[in-house]
């Protein structure tokens, strides 16, 4: 039990619980059948972390590796874009085949973006926060520029499934963001790939000396993050059927980065956990539909939130912890600290 | 000396932590004007009697007397305040300060609450003067070497205002002119000062050390180096698991017999040793050179050299801090790129890009910066010791996590490094550890060329000596050795061939037969110094 | 020193350099991303006074300090976060709080004086708790003023979500006030303070042990302890000083557009980290100086008088426009920075 207790992952499940809990009982549907699809609110928190989830799985390889990507929300703003303007143009916007084409030359302008970032962390040389700044000034710039300052509508069918469609009874957009960490687990975990990218957040200059290629390493996570943002602007705007470059994934990289450190990465890279990050991520999503569910006051949301956050965040550090419950536990006296101040 | 009364004494001391006596009833004693080493293995108990004296750790038992008076010293602050002052291994300053701030910081001298920059410039000037030390104070710490860093780091610790009732008299006001040296400290620490020395900054360390002896001060000195200890102490005290062995003067106690009391045992590995340098160097007449550099150089790093590294040898590289040791070494693994000459390995040319290039011919390159540059601190012992192994098969290709356990269990046994669980994270080992662990990522890469920098440097007695053993047996097993040590014996016991570096400079190239000795190699090092 | 003598006894070695790698051609490298900021910032300039007619007035130049009055105050408080080798996310929604706040409480009829002491309070008292929170309990700074973010925006918008006018009359009358430099040259109080911010700011780094302290943490904490700093109290002092420097900066804000809104500031602390980048303060703590922040911030400004007098630009452009500067100017510097070294 105690250490149950001690896992850092511990509260912020217990928060998610609570929150699963209360929604349980507040909404009038938590999780019913129609028309063979499962609905409810449970459902609309695991489809609505969808874009989240992704643009913080990306995130958690960055940070892994002691970066950070703050242009995501753009990312996913042109993604968007890009997908909507060339769906409009179709002369059948419900042909399955022109869409999916679409989306892949979407996420592949996604996957461009990610690796003009990581080419400025990695070979110019630049820090990942300013280097990652400049496309989240730019990048939004651009996406307005694709849809030329207009909020782009779309009737396409197939475009709408990919964020409120079902297969097998589950929404895609959920099954999407599943699949997505499925394939990132199994890329980290079942090759060295996990192993190198904790190498190179802990330390890139000895990584470099024991043969591993860093800077290929460090291109790549940004590439993956980009793709993932791009992914994620595509579900984003899918489920409103438009392109709104101004909102689209607007502060969606802060919220990333909580959930990452939520989930028990640290921001100085190095291990990272992608459970941790789903939790996370999936964690924030229910905050925002349990704030509904429960009737906070709009204007009272952020401030809801940050409540949470405080909390969380108190929850994880150490020295809290031990402050609040760690008095049943007799801690060693060796560890005199020095006074400060 | 001796009949004075000891400015310090401990009485007694025990310090317990969960599960280990740490210190068990230990008695140490300081006179004034001494230089007193201490002495023990990893785990003797040293670094937890310096912690007491700190006031990092607070004692269960036993007492301290400061100049006759009981004290209970409760933080750091207190016991510089008291008149103890402590240099660490890792200098404790912020080197990105200028060097007299480092002195000064936390006391500057001040007017209306305004730094009074030239009047503390001029100070630490005047301050570093009395330890032979005229550099340009206003500059940044980090423009400096280590050795300096080092001086100014007991220019801090011997400036410190004390507070103690014996100190009032001495010192003048806070805000006097600097105070002489020792006119603050009573008892300096230098805890292992002299790990990331080379010679001649050893010996300036040790001038401005006779100084502070003169002065009055008492030095409470810790150091691997044997030799070091026997040039500069006057006493010493042993410890061995936690216990007092005995207190001697330096002078009267042989080396071998003083390593017999820090290890508890009789020392054959050494010896042992000596012997086998003496032996096969003939083997490599014959052998096939694995290495064969022409014109080899890059600009401001290391100017072109002609070397030759046969299989089955151990070349030495020596020459001070700066003189182009590592450069040289780190040209040869890919990890600066050469921009001159042409390097053959194994006979074929190679152009190494980077690092993984290097791996792919079985070069293997463990860094003097074992922290910043060796080890991963958060991965565990079993993947810093895979990292190489892995990094070559690439990501795609992972070593069976089977196959990973045996190949560290395999080394962990062969290397004794503790302690023996692959899971803990490195950075909770002793250095002596990590440096094996290094050497174990290398090994089990089955090099034909390994490239070590410093591999023993602040590591402990017993550790030494297994690591020469095993680069020994390495080479006598066919592997090619370019053995990187700023301690000239060690170089000498091991190699069968040294380079001499100088300014960047390969200058000469020793075999090493009878009548080549440390004041030789010296003698080449120092011949024609740049003027 | 290293230039060898073996016998060591000789004494005195006169100011050889300790070792030629370290020593030779570099006693100024810690002015150099300055010089090259600056040297930059003067060639834009030119280029933009040859190119737009009028540009060469000297009322461009003052502008810039009254246009970019509010950033300049905050990143001033930034450059000390930064030095500690930290980072405050949550200056732009103490802004937006400061903003939001005084806006409601003028129109409450409260006395101006009592309300420009309560909100610059509220302001520090935010920053300070951050900065307990970062000390107290080694919550990355990151994370700690994120939720801070949140709390203040949130806090922001509990208050109102609309935007508020300020009529009060010693609000309206330093916003209407003018300062005579020159012939035809005038500027704002708004200015004024803001230049005095930086002066202040880069005595009190240069001159006093607390500024001292800040050089200290930044390039090691751990070392600062152990020489006895009070590095709690300082950590705690710099992030209240920023928050301080945020919520001047809001009051500023209410003055410039005289209204509340608790969207005012939204992503301010972005650029004011990009200024402080731009300047040539590192990240990482420890090396960096105010001027450098200043021309940070004048740079940023620099870029957004030369799209205006251009004219003819869209949002979309703009944005990009900027992303494009930045991205040249932070590579350009990096060239020169890495030249010279």
């Amino acid at each position: 039990m105690t250490s149950l207790l001690k896992n850092r992952l511990f509260w912020p499940a217990a928060i998610l619980v609570v929150m699963l809990v209360v929604n349980a009982f507040t909404s009038n549907q938590f999780i019913t059948v129609r028309d063979g699809h499962l609905f409810g609110s449970l459902i609309d928190i695991l489809r609505g972390s969808a874009p989240l989830l992704l643009v913080a799985l990306g995130m958690t390889l960055v940070i892994a590796t002691g970066g950070i990507d703050l242009s995501v929300g753009a990312v996913m703003a042109i993604s968007g874009a890009v997908a909507c303007l060339l769906i409009r143009d179709l002369s059948d916007q419900n042909s399955v085949g022109p869409v999916l084409l679409i989306m892949l030359v979407a996420v592949g302008v996604s996957l461009l973006a990610g690796l003009w970032n990581g080419a400025l962390v990695a070979v110019v040389g630049i820090q990942p926060i300013i280097a990652t700044l400049i496309l989240m000034v730019a990048g939004r710039g651009i996406a307005q520029l694709v849809t030329d300052g207009q909020i782009i509508n779309v009737q396409s069918g197939p475009y709408a499934t990919i964020a409120s469609g079902f297969f097998l009874a589950l929404p895609v957009a959920f099954l999407i963001a599943a699949a997505a960490v499925v394939l990132i687990t199994l890329l980290t975990r079942r090759t060295a790939l996990g192993l190198l990218l904790e190498s190179v957040g802990g330390s890139p200059t000895a990584s470099r000396l024991a043969g591993i290629r860093a800077r290929r390493i460090t291109v790549m996570v940004y590439v993956v993050s980009g793709g993932f943002a791009g992914l994620a602007g595509l579900i984003y705007s899918a489920n409103i059927k438009s392109a709104d470059s101004i909102s689209a994934g607007n502060l969606i990289e802060l919220d990333a980065i909580l959930a990452v450190v939520i989930g028990g990465t640290a921001l100085i890279g190095g291990r990272f956990s992608i459970a941790g990050t789903v939790l996370g991520a999936v964690l924030i999503q229910a905050m925002t539909v349990t704030v509904v569910a429960v009737g906070v006051p709009s204007e009272a949301t952020l401030l809801f939130k940050a409540v949470v956050v405080v909390a969380l965040c108190l929850s994880q550090s150490p020295v809290f912890r031990e402050k609040v419950f760690g008095r049943f536990t007799p801690r060693p006296a060796a560890r005199a600290e020095v006074p400060a101040s | 000396m001796g009949e004075q009364s000891p400015v310090l004494e401990m009485t007694g001391i025990r310090k317990v932590f969960p599960g280990v006596v740490a210190l068990d009833g230990v008695d140490f004693r300081l006179f004034p004007g001494e230089i007193h080493a201490l002495m023990g293995e990893n785990g003797a108990g040293k670094s937890t009697l310096i912690k007491v004296l700190t006031g990092v750790y607070t004692i269960d038992g036993g007492q301290v007397r400061l100049g006759g008076e009981v004290v209970h010293i409760n933080g750091p602050l207190q016991a510089q305040q008291a008149g103890i002052s402590t240099v660490y291994q890792e200098v404790n300053l912020c080197t990105n300060l200028s060097v007299a701030e480092n002195i000064f910081i936390g006391r500057e001298p001040r007017k209306f609450g305004r730094i009074q920059w030239g009047q503390m410039r001029r100070r630490a000037s005047e301050l570093l003067a009395r330890l032979d030390l005229n550099i340009d104070v206003s500059a940044p710490l980090n423009t400096y070497s280590l050795a300096i860093q080092q001086m100014v780091a007991i220019a801090r610790a011997i400036n410190v205002p004390t507070a103690g009732p014996a100190a009032t008299s001495a010192t003048g006001t806070a805000s006097g002119t600097g105070t002489a040296a020792g006119g603050g400290a009573k008892v300096l620490i230098l805890d292992e000062p002299t790990s990331s020395l080379d010679a001649s900054e050893v010996a300036q360390l040790f001038a401005v050390m006779r100084r502070l002896k003169a002065d009055g001060v008492a030095i409470l000195f810790v150091s691997h180096f044997l030799d070091q200890i026997y040039e500069v102490s006057d006493r010493l005290t042993v410890l061995r698991n936690g216990q007092l062995i005995g207190e001697y003067r330096t002078a009267e106690l042989p080396q071998v017999k003083l390593v017999e009391k820090m290890i508890g045992k009789e020392l054959a590995a050494l010896e042992d040793l000596e012997d086998k340098a003496q032996r096969s160097r003939e083997r490599t007449a014959g052998a096939e050179p694995i290495v064969e550099a022409r014109g080899l150089g890059r600009a401001g790093a290391i100017a072109p050299f002609d070397l030759t590294i046969h299989a089955g040898e151990v070349v030495g590289l020596a020459g001070l801090l700066g003189s182009g040791r590592t450069e040289l070494a780190r040209l040869l693994f890919g990890a600066d790129r050469a921009d001159s000459g042409e390097l053959r390995f194994a006979g074929k040319p190679v152009t190494l890009r980077d690092p993984q290039v290097a791996m792919k011919r079985g070069i293997a390159f463990s860094s003097e910066n074992r922290r910043t540059e060796g080890i991963i601190g958060d991965l565990s012992v079993r993947e810093n010791i895979i990292l190489a192994l892995q990094a070559s098969r690439g990501w795609t290709r992972p070593i069976p996590r089977r196959r990973q356990d045996e190949i560290v269990e395999k080394y962990i046994k062969a290397l004794q490094i503790r302690p023996a669980d692959p899971e803990r994270p490195v950075r909770n080992l002793s250095g002596g550890n990590q440096q094996k662990v290094l050497l174990a990522r290398w090994l089990i890469t089955e090099p034909r060329l390994l490239i070590i920098d410093e591999p023993t440097r602040g590591i402990d007695v017993g550790a030494k000596a297994e690591i020469q053993k095993l680069v020994a047996e390495l080479s006598d097993g066919g592997m090619a050795v370019l053995f990187v040590s700023a301690e000239l014996e060690e170089v000498l016991r091991l190699s069968h061939k040294i380079e001499v570096l100088r300014d960047r400079h390969l200058v000469e190239e020793l075999q090493n037969t009878e009548g080549v000795d440390a004041d030789r190699i010296m003698q080449t090092i120092a011949s024609g110094a740049t003027s | 020193m290293t230039t060898i003598d073996a016998t060591p006894d000789t004494g005195n070695k006169k100011d050889s350099p300790s070792n030629p790698r370290r020593r030779v051609y570099r006693p100024n490298t810690r002015y150099i991303p300055i010089l090259a900021t600056l040297a930059l910032l003067v060639i834009m300039y030119g280029g933009a006074v040859a190119n737009y007619e009028n540009f060469g007035q000297p009322s461009v130049v003052v502008n810039l300090f009254r246009d970019n009055a509010v950033l300049l105050v905050v990143t001033v408080g930034m450059t000390f976060v930064i030095l500690t080798g930290g980072i405050d996310l949550s200056v732009g929604a103490v802004i937006s709080l400061t903003t939001t706040l005084t806006a409601t409480l003028l129109q409450g009829g409260w006395p101006p004086l009592v309300v420009l002491v309560l909100v610059l309070l509220i302001g520090s008292l935010i920053g300070a708790g951050q900065g307990a929170v970062i000390h107290f309990f080694k919550v990355e700074p990151f994370i700690a003023t994120l939720a801070g973010l949140f709390l203040a925006r949130g806090l922001a918008l509990f208050i109102n979500q609309q935007s508020i006018p300020i009529r009060d009359e010693t609000w309206k009358a330093i916003s209407e006030y003018r300062i005579p430099l020159a012939d035809g040259v005038v500027t704002k109080p708004v200015a004024v303070v803001a230049v005095a911010a930086v002066l202040i700011a880069a005595a009190v780094l240069a001159w006093t042990r607390f500024g001292r302290n800040v050089y200290a943490i930044g390039g090691s904490a751990d070392s600062a302890l152990l020489m006895g700093l009070p590095v709690g109290r300082t950590r705690i002092a710099v992030y209240t000083l920023s928050g301080f420097c945020a919520a001047l900066g809001g009051v500023l804000f209410s003055i410039n557009s005289t209204s509340g809104w608790a969207l005012q500031g939204n992503g301010l602390e972005l650029d004011a980290i990009a200024a402080c980048v731009i300047g040539g303060v590192l990240l990482t703590g420890g090396s960096g100086y105010v001027f450098g922040a200043l021309l940070g911030v004048l740079v940023t400004g620099l870029i957004q008088t030369i799209i205006i007098f251009q004219g003819d630009l869209n949002a979309a452009w703009t944005r990009i426009i900027v992303g494009v500067l930045l991205f040249a100017f932070i590579v350009l510097q990096r060239l020169v920075t890495r030249k010279a070294k």
